[in-house]
Formats: C-alpha cells, structure tokens, sequence
C-alpha cells in the first residue's frame, strides 16, 4: 500500500520526478568522473553516455520509442528532455554569447549547412548503394536520414518511399544523433572544436539538433549557442534540399 | 523580476520558432527552418538593447541564467529518452550510414576552421 501511494505521487508529479531522477543521474556522473577518471573525462559525458545507456535499457524493456520515458514512473524524463525544454533552455545560452564570433563566420556559417547535408546525404547514399539498393527513391530517403531523423522520413513520404525504408533512414539518422553525442567530447581537440568559430562550423556540418546538444554539453557548454545557432538551420535546408536536388541528382547518377 | 527574464526568454522561443514555421512553409518545406536560431538571435539583440531603459537588472538576468544553467541537467535527460535501441537494432546499414556519416562530417570541420579564419592555411 505504502509502495503504491508512493508510486502515485511519483507519476502525478512526473516532472518533478524527473528532476530529482536526473539531479540524482547527474550526480553519480560526476563522483565517477571525480573518481575513476580524475576528470579526464567531463562529469556532463557521462551522465549523457549514461542517460543513452538507459534509454536503450527503457527501450528494450518497454518496447517504446522514448527511451527511459516509456517507465510511467520517468515519462517526466520524456518531458523534462523533450524539445520544448531543450530549445528553451538552448535559447538561454545564447544569453551573453559572443555576437562578434557570431558576425565573423556568418558566411562560413551558412556554407557548413550546405555542405553538411550535402555531405551526410552522399555518404548515407553511398552506404545504401554499397548494401545493394538501386531504387533512387530508397537511396534518397536513406541518405536523407544520414542527415537527421527529420529529413529522412520527410523526404521519404515526399517521394512516396516503403515504410521500411523511411524506418531505416530513421535508424541512421538516430545513429547519428547518439554518436555525435558520444564523440564529439572524444575527438574535440583531435578536429579543433575550442573556439566558437570552430562550434558554428561543427553545428553546421553535424545539423542534428540533439546530437550537437548533447556534443557540445560534454565538451564545452560555453560553445553551445555557436553550434546550436547554425545547427538549427540544418534540419530545414535538408527537408528543402534532399527530396528535390539531390534526389534529382541521384536518379541522374544512376 | 525574476518572472521578467523567463517571459523575455519565452517570448524569444515562441517568435522565434514562430518565424522559423512560417519561413519553412515560404519555401515550402515541413519543418520548422531555423527557429531557435532566430530565438537566440532575437534575445541577444534584445538582451543588448544600448538604451538604458531597456538594461535587464540583475534579477532579470537571473531568470535567464538559471535556464541556462539548467541546460546539461536538460540535455541528460534528453539523451535519457532517445530511442536508442531502434538505433542499435534496425541492422548495420542504419549503423554504418550514420557513422560514416558523422566520420565525414568531422573530418570536415578542421577544413571549414582553417578556410573561414581566412586563409591561414599555412599552418
């Protein structure tokens, strides 16, 4: 009786569950990354690479699709991490960003989301192409999904794709999404991501909005708004882009 | 008043993603184009305002700060509900593609740098 009275306080008051579940997630972080690694690595990567480990945990236990969230007991997880929050607080940091760095690299800004869907794209098609698919339209939707997982199955239904195939574009582009989250601390100072010059140009070429969040949290949280700003753009320049040009392209090549 | 900064950062968001809709369906995308982008932009410029009338008191500055803060709490949370296990289980051409795809993108992002510093590329 006593576990279900508490269990009903739990998921009425889900949010504020959630912060005391997270505040709790980001406090073992941060002992283990005091502890076992010295502070080699940041406290924010662990409790990110952490929470990913338990979001695939909640999605094998729950078969859902929103990780640890699907629990009734966290679904406050699924609202505290949801978009609205994230872009809430992403704005907040821009809150006494740099507007010269910003003013800068506007041009190489903008050209690092072109050239980042137009990257990610080819790359994702070439992948389909090389497990054997010849259908431009499956091509296109997989490539597309290589960008994020919002270009994938909106280029997907344009073009009229399977729903496997668009579920496939959605795989990569969640793929994507989680290895930027984990790599991008790994290999930051490897590609020069310290500057915020650097940060505007990675959110550019990455484009997926969790990803490049979550990236830059583990690395440094004072690069945010720079990455975030063009990594924002990305998304909307790939829906415009993949199912138009670059599928184009793609029935020409083959 | 802290309620103040939280109302100017709300009001950034709800415009900002407001243009970003509207701009998505101009050009005739389903999605939203750029919207926290025009967000952060709209706050930095209103939170940079030269008239004195307009200069956020500390209290105010609170009110932002502390979404601001609460960013990495957020963004672990946010990795908390990926669905990271359609991710991993949906075969190795999902993998592959999304990993090469990011190898590549990093490996560009030095290229990028080194050609935006203007040229420096003797180094």
């Amino acid at each position: 009786m006593i576990l279900d009275a508490l269990s009903a306080v739990l998921v009425q008051n889900g949010l504020i569950t959630a912060f005391v579940f997270v505040g709790v997630l980001v406090w073992v972080s941060y002992q283990l990354s005091a502890r076992l690694t010295r502070g080699y690595i940041h406290g924010s990567a662990i409790a990110i690479a952490l929470g990913l480990v338990l979001a695939w945990v909640g999605g094998s236990m729950t078969g859902g699709s929103q990780g640890l969230a699907d629990f009734s007991l966290l679904a406050g997880v699924g609202v505290m991490g949801g978009a609205m929050f994230r872009d809430f607080a992403i704005v907040a940091t821009a809150f006494g960003a740099d507007v010269d760095a910003l003013k800068k690299a506007g041009f190489v800004g903008v050209a690092s989301v072109f050239i980042g869907v137009v990257l990610s794209f080819s790359v994702g098609a070439v992948v389909a192409v090389a497990f054997g698919y010849t259908d431009p339209v499956a091509i296109s939707t997989i490539g597309a999904g290589a960008a994020t997982y919002i270009v994938g199955p909106v280029t997907g239904t344009a073009l009229g794709a399977d729903s496997d195939v668009i579920a496939l574009s959605v795989a990569a582009g969640l793929t994507k999404s989680v290895l930027v989250m984990i790599g991008t601390p790994l290999i930051a100072s490897r590609i020069g991501l310290n500057t915020p010059h650097a940060a505007l140009i990675y959110g550019g070429l990455m484009g997926t909005t969790s990803g490049v969040a979550g990236g830059l949290a583990a690395t440094d949280p004072k690069l945010v708004p720079y990455g975030a700003m063009t990594a924002t753009f990305y998304t909307g320049v790939g829906c415009l882009l993949a199912p138009s040009v670059l599928f184009l392209i793609v029935r020409a090549v083959l | 008043m802290v309620i103040y900064g939280v109302a100017l950062l709300s009001f950034c968001l709800l415009a900002g993603v407001f243009v970003g809709d509207v701009l998505g369906e101009l050009i005739g995308v389903r999605a939203n184009v750029g919207g926290v982008g025009f967000a952060m932009l709209l706050l930095i410029v209103l939170s940079n305002l030269p008239s004195q009338r307009f200069k956020l008191k500390p209290m105010t500055e609170g009110g932002i700060g502390f979404w601001s803060a609460m960013y990495i709490p957020i963004v672990v949370a946010m990795a908390a509900r990926q669905n990271v296990f359609a991710a991993i289980s949906s075969g190795w051409m999902a993998i592959i593609a999304g990993v090469a795809a990011v190898a590549a993108s990093f490996a560009m992002i030095p290229v990028l740098d080194r050609i935006g510093k203007g040229g420096r590329s003797d180094s």
